[in-house]
């Protein structure tokens, strides 16, 4: 890593981490204070509701949704256009305006990022989509574990008002349009739409079969769109600057960038905002700075609890939805963990099925059982407890899960299993025919051992050891005592002279 | 605060808060911007801010605007506090502690003089 010793001034603005993406929902964040409107309005904040509401008509505002190609960025990829049209030619003099900002899956902060980093670009897309479909209020859903985007929020919301951006008659026109904050409280099932829109009601927040779609009944039974921050915040430049020129940035399928929260083992942990058909490689090295400790690349888990692992023969994939579900992923929100080789794939996909399992509502069984009986073959795996025809049984239950479940959080926790048994299927039959875990990391499968030959005996490792399972004479081998080690891997880190053995 | 009614209006507004957000005629002017999303209060951003502001003022430093910003997305190098002076290369400093800032606000707000150790890696 270089850093500037030659004195020249740099800012984050010109390294490459920063000039490599192109930001379009993230244009504001971590360049303007967020707490004061003026900043936003001195970046153009609040023009495209301005030319909307005095230059276009709401089938002309819907019209450019559409040609610009956006979809929505929380995981269906459903476009937002449509999403807007339908709810606009739906029957009712009052509709909602709904935004998901239920960020969810472990590892994604994208939307608070936006939340917390550039509030008003969310308040004047709810605006336009208003305005498009003739809603007079809007709800934000917002989780309560996100505190200070909801004081910001909060803040935003004041300030619009009193400059007269929400309110009655905005822009002199007779459009008049609010906005209130609902404070979720963590429960991952409410990321779902209609799970959502029931708790903005009052009600447990539990999924309902669809049809009817929201667009036709919605909050309390009325026409309302449902999108998410990241979507939302893409609005107002589509509008100002128009869907051609949106139209450009991306692929033929995909429009516009993504966001994504890359972590896992990778150098530049962080958020950044690419041009969809970006690479996968290109956002892992050239962005993300590649894996640290020199440890090789293994997979990179996109989409969250519903995505899938992508291994190291896919990464010139270009990022795109359809690309994604073809490797057996999804977009999602743009969770993206990166894994090395001492990841276990039959360990990551536990992880996220333990997620799911616990998040699952219990209303459908398919999900309520089904996760819970995979989860129970995978832990026996694990545990070297696998037997023949465990990996048969755990597609046969995904099958019918995906099939069977109520709603989306059901239909897609089976990924995780099925991505990691489809390109990764030799470390789940090393667990069950060999006992053996590959990347050395279910502890019920490994096992230390002292190579006498190279063991000097000066007794580090002995004195590491926090059960006293290592004994030995001074400049003479030491030895495990296998039945006493609890694997924790304090003499394998310790050991200088590579004498200890993990397999 | 005024309602804005109008699309005139809103260029007023905008043309206004643009140059003073640029420092238009204010040569003198610093701007030190702090993030504060929620990666940079979990890596100590809240002290670095009340630590440049109790430095600023013990020195009476004046022509300074202290504000804060969200997450820009290099959240492993947080807390970052950028040097804004018209006419001037933007300058990122990243990881600053309590420490880190008090000298920031003495060596570079103060003495103009820019520490390059603590400058953002070119990434």
């Amino acid at each position: 890593m270089e850093i500037n010793s030659d004195g020249r001034m740099r800012a984050i603005t010109d390294t490459s981490f920063y000039k490599n993406q192109t930001r379009i929902a993230l244009r504001n964040c971590g360049l303007i204070n967020p707490e004061v409107i003026e900043e936003y309005i001195a970046n153009d904040g609040y023009m495209a509701l301005a030319k909307a509401l005095t230059e276009m008509t709401p089938q002309e505002v819907i019209d450019e949704v559409l040609a610009s190609g956006l979809r929505g960025r929380g995981g269906g990829g459903f476009p937002t256009g449509r999403k807007w049209q339908f709810a606009a030619d739906a029957k009712g003099d009052i509709k909602y305006v709904v935004c998901n900002a239920d960020e969810g899956d472990p590892g994604a902060f994208m939307d608070r990022s936006v939340l917390e980093g550039d509030p008003h670009s969310l308040l004047e897309a709810m605006t336009l989509a208003g305005y498009a479909i003739g809603a007079q209020e809007g709800y934000i859903y917002v989780r309560a574990e996100y505190p200070i985007a909801v004081k910001r929020l909060n803040l935003a919301i004041s300030q619009a008002r009193e400059r007269g951006l929400l309110g009655k008659n905005i822009f002199g026109t007779d459009f008049s349009f609010d906005l209130f904050l609902r404070l979720g409280s963590g429960a991952f099932v409410c990321g779902e739409e209609t799970a959502l829109l029931a708790s903005i009601e009052g009600k447990r927040g539990e999924p309902r079969p669809r049809p009817p779609f929201p667009a036709n009944k919605g909050l309390w039974g009325k026409p309302t769109i449902i999108n998410n921050v990241e979507t939302y915040a893409n609005i107002p430049v589509i509008l100002l600057k128009g869907a051609d020129w949106f139209g450009k940035i991306g692929t033929e399928k995909s429009k516009g960038t993504k966001v994504f929260a890359i972590g896992g083992k990778i150098n530049n942990t962080g958020l950044v905002e690419i041009a969809m058909g970006t690479p996968l490689k290109e956002v892992i090295y050239d962005i993300g700075g590649g894996i640290p400790n020199g440890k090789k690349f293994k997979a990179v888990q996109t989409g969250g609890p519903s995505g899938g692992c992508i291994p190291a023969e896919l990464l010139d994939m270009p990022i795109e939805y359809d690309t994604l579900i073809q490797a057996g992923s999804m977009m999602g929100s743009g969770g993206m963990i990166v894994m090395d080789e001492d990841n276990c794939m039959v360990d990551i996909a536990k992880f996220f099925l333990s997620f799911t399992q616990e998040e699952s509502c219990g209303k459908c069984p398919p999900c309520r059982i089904g996760t819970k009986r995979m989860l129970e073959i995978l832990d026996r795996i694990t545990k070297g407890e696998g037997k023949e025809g465990d990996i048969e049984l755990l597609e046969s239950l995904a099958k019918s899960i995906k099939a069977s479940a109520l709603c989306g959080l059901g239909q897609t926790a089976p990924n995780p299993v099925l991505s990691t048994i489809r390109y990764f299927r030799d470390e789940y039959e090393a667990h069950i025919k060999e006992k053996r875990c590959p990347a050395g990391s279910c502890k019920a499968l490994i096992h230390y051992e002292i190579i006498a030959d190279k063991c000097k005996g000066c007794g580090l490792c002995a004195k590491v050891c926090p059960v006293g399972a290592i004994s030995g004479e001074k400049k003479q081998p030491h030895v495990i005592d296998k039945e006493k080690c609890i694997k924790c891997n304090s003499c394998f880190d310790r050991c200088r002279f590579d004498a200890i053995r993990k397999y | 605060m005024a309602v804005i009614n109008t699309m005139e209006e809103l260029k007023k507004v905008r043309d206004k808060a643009k140059a003073a957000l640029n420092m238009e005629g204010e040569a003198n002017k610093t701007r030190i911007v702090v993030g504060l999303g929620t990666c940079g209060i979990a890596s100590g951003a809240g002290h670095t801010m009340k630590a440049i502001e109790d430095e600023l003022k013990k020195r009476n430093v004046e022509n300074v605007e202290l504000e804060l910003t969200g997450c820009i997305g290099f959240c492993e190098f947080e807390p970052l506090v950028d040097i804004i002076r018209p006419n001037q290369p933007k300058v990122t400093y990243i990881k600053v502690d309590e420490e880190k800032a008090r000298q920031i606000v003495e060596k570079h707000v103060i003495n103009n003089e820019i520490i390059d150790e603590w400058i953002v890696p070119n990434i």
